[in-house]
């Protein structure tokens, strides 16, 4: 039998020690400011965290999927006897804690993962990692004009994918636990008071008034029910892809973008087998080996990512939209496609 | 800066009315404070869209290469040395253009801007006579454009669009004063080893989204050496080494034929100045071939053209 979550409360001036404390069990990941954004990285020994941020410039997608990983290893030495034979590269997967992740990117993981561990297919080296992070939450109290979280099943304090939710009181931090491993978390934190009626009531606040501060919303009421091959070809996409240059800002940065390409590197006579993070964007992506390319042109590689977000995933998974309304790709395409007039051309159609 | 949007749009208007051009590529105004988008207006009613403010940072001819028709494009300076390289170098011809040329003070960079206020969001942004005035919740400033002016327009020597049909506003006095390589002799002056430690940290971040290289109009091959997958050239994944060989090789590409525009750098989702690559390049044209990019159609571009007079031996 397993107790029920209680809200836990520290004084913020008590964070250093909590993540100290943190990384007798876990690597602990936290925000930082470096080179003129926001990132996570290995809390460093005596330094804190930052907690000022709105967000990272990327999502922490890549601590589940990164960049680049190696999958297998293999020899064409053809003197060796298991020459050709790919072995599964070793790897570690020391529990982690990412403290201060976003709702919306920790949303993010869940659905994406509906990708990588689902009844047909089950990515171990997605599944692994993810089991073996630990998220604990920041709610936003600031979130920005960009942020449309709430439009899409998501919210400045929302809970899904979470371990722990934390709640910035000013002088203290609600510690919310969602799961057993957030609950574990806490423990080995040294968090353990438990958070009185005040407290509690003070952090509902903080939440409905941070979700009444989200000034975008997009429509995705209609996308459902939209006829597949109307969305397809709907004579908007014209006008929305003018501008693409085609460059991979929007999916690199997009905590739900989870395309990757696989590539063997051989150096002398060593090989490897490498995951790498790919881009819809890129003509590259779909090409065949045949020459053959389905999506050769600007359109139908723009089409394609909204058309995955918002409506294939959509139909597929029954999950609700591929977007988690973090804003990333609004605020930083260079040419300024904003996916939430997408969404609103789209349901509108 | 908003004196020229008027003037844009008549002569936009003008010129789809007359059936001068099929289309105009221009700026409108952005979703989001401190952006613009390139636009593609077929209609003469649709004109006022068209927008110029000084965060016009793309480069339009990046719009041009293998364009059918006649097109009227807006183009500040450097837009519109591009548009002569694009003729220069067979993908654009001069007669399908009409090109608006757009005086230029600069563009200013919104990632100075955003440091200034810190972890603030900007809001809102108001321009008037040199002046620019930041706008979030808490906060306000009006700060000096010339203050937070693009690093590339900080150097620029060609401010006035060097190729126009019609021309928005009056053409601004250009600068004589600026040190235009005073970023290269800074580098220069490093050791061998701390230049590389220089470019391995300048590169760190990224995340080979290829934003530098699609942003600039210089890069239009059909398949980039990157993109090339029958034999592939380049490995994909973040290794150093393989980035390095991306922005080495890019700027190579570019030698001689880049017009320090800044787009590249504007569209890096991470911030790096991709610009240190080829800011050497650049200066070593202009020493060795006393060339600027395009700033003319008639002349070839330095580095596919030969001279009976070449001061090298060897070649002569």
């Amino acid at each position: 039998m397993t107790c029920p979550m209680t809200d836990k409360i520290f004084k913020k001036r008590e964070f250093g020690g909590f993540l100290r404390a943190l990384k007798k069990t876990y690597e602990v990941l936290v925000p930082f400011k470096e080179q003129g954004f926001y990132r996570f990285k290995p809390i460093a020994d005596g330094e804190g965290a930052d907690l000022r941020f709105t967000n990272t410039r990327l999502s922490p997608k890549s601590f589940v999927l990164p960049q680049s990983e190696r999958m297998f290893e293999f020899t064409v030495d053809e003197k060796i006897e298991d020459a050709h034979i790919l072995k599964e590269a070793t790897r570690a997967y020391p529990p982690t804690a990412i403290v201060g992740i976003r709702p919306c990117d920790a949303k993010a993981m869940r659905l994406v993962d509906v990708n990588f561990n689902n009844p047909e297919f089950r990515d171990p080296w997605w599944v692994t990692r993810l089991n073996s992070i630990t998220l604990v939450g920041l709610g936003c109290t600031e979130p920005c004009s960009t942020c449309f979280c709430t439009s899409v099943n998501c919210g400045p304090f929302h809970e899904e994918g979470l371990d722990v939710l934390l709640f910035d009181l000013e002088e203290y931090l609600l510690a919310r636990p969602l799961t057993e491993k957030g609950k574990g978390l806490l423990q080995s934190g040294g968090v353990e008071r438990d958070a009185d009626e005040g407290s509690r009531n003070k952090a509902h606040k903080l939440r409905r008034e941070a979700e009444q501060r989200i000034s975008s919303h997009v429509p995705t009421d209609k996308l459902g029910q939209k006829n597949v091959n109307d969305l397809f070809d709907a004579p908007f996409w014209d006008d929305v892809a003018f501008a693409c240059i085609n460059c991979g800002t929007c999916t690199f940065l997009c905590p739900t973008c989870w395309c990757f390409d696989i590539q063997d590197e051989v150096i002398r006579a060593e090989g490897d087998r490498i995951r790498n993070w790919d881009s819809c964007m890129f003509p590259l992506f779909t090409l065949h080996a045949s020459g053959h390319n389905p999506r050769a042109e600007k359109l139908q590689r723009v089409r394609q990512r909204f058309m995955h977000k918002l409506k294939y995933y959509v139909d597929k998974y029954k999950n609700g939209v591929a977007c988690v309304g973090c804003g990333r790709c609004v605020r930083y395409c260079p040419v300024n496609i904003d996916i939430r007039e997408v969404f609103r051309l789209m349901n509108e159609l | 800066m908003n004196r020229y949007v008027d003037e844009i749009r008549a002569v936009a208007r003008k010129i789809l009315e007359e059936k001068a051009v099929d289309l105009i590529i221009g700026f409108k105004k952005g979703s989001i404070p401190m952006m613009t988008e390139p636009v593609l207006i077929r209609d003469a009613a649709e004109t006022g869209q068209l927008y110029w403010d000084s965060f016009c940072f793309m480069n339009l001819a990046t719009y041009l290469p293998k364009r059918e028709g006649k097109i009227g494009i807006i183009a500040k300076g450097c837009d519109s040395r591009n548009i002569a390289v694009h003729i220069v170098e067979n993908q654009v011809k001069r007669e399908q253009l009409y090109i608006i040329g757009v005086p230029c003070e600069g563009m200013v960079d919104r990632r100075k801007l955003c440091s200034l206020v810190g972890d603030k969001e900007v809001r809102e942004i108001a321009e008037s006579d040199g002046d620019i005035t930041v706008r979030g919740e808490g906060l306000e400033h009006t700060l000096k454009k010339a203050d937070y002016l693009q690093d590339n327009c900080i150097r620029c020597m060609h401010r006035n669009p060097v190729l126009y049909d019609a021309i928005a506003g009056d053409l601004v006095e250009e600068r004589k004063d600026p040190d235009p390589y005073d970023d290269v002799r800074e580098i220069e002056a490093m050791a061998w080893d701390e230049r590389w430690e220089f470019f391995s940290t300048l590169i760190k971040d990224c995340t080979r989204c290829y934003a530098c290289r699609n942003a600039c109009p210089l890069c239009y091959c059909p398949t980039c050496f990157v993109d090339e997958s029958g034999p592939q050239w380049v490995g994909k994944s973040i290794d150093p080494t393989d980035t390095m060989i991306f922005h080495i090789l890019r700027a190579y590409h570019c030698a001689g034929r880049c017009t320090d525009c800044g787009a590249c750098e504007q569209a890096c989702p991470v911030d790096i100045k991709v610009r240190f690559f080829t800011r050497r390049l650049n200066r070593d044209v202009f020493d060795l071939y006393g060339c600027e990019a395009g700033l003319s159609i008639e002349e070839r571009p330095p580095l596919d053209t030969y001279r009976p007079d070449d001061y090298d031996e060897f070649i002569r």
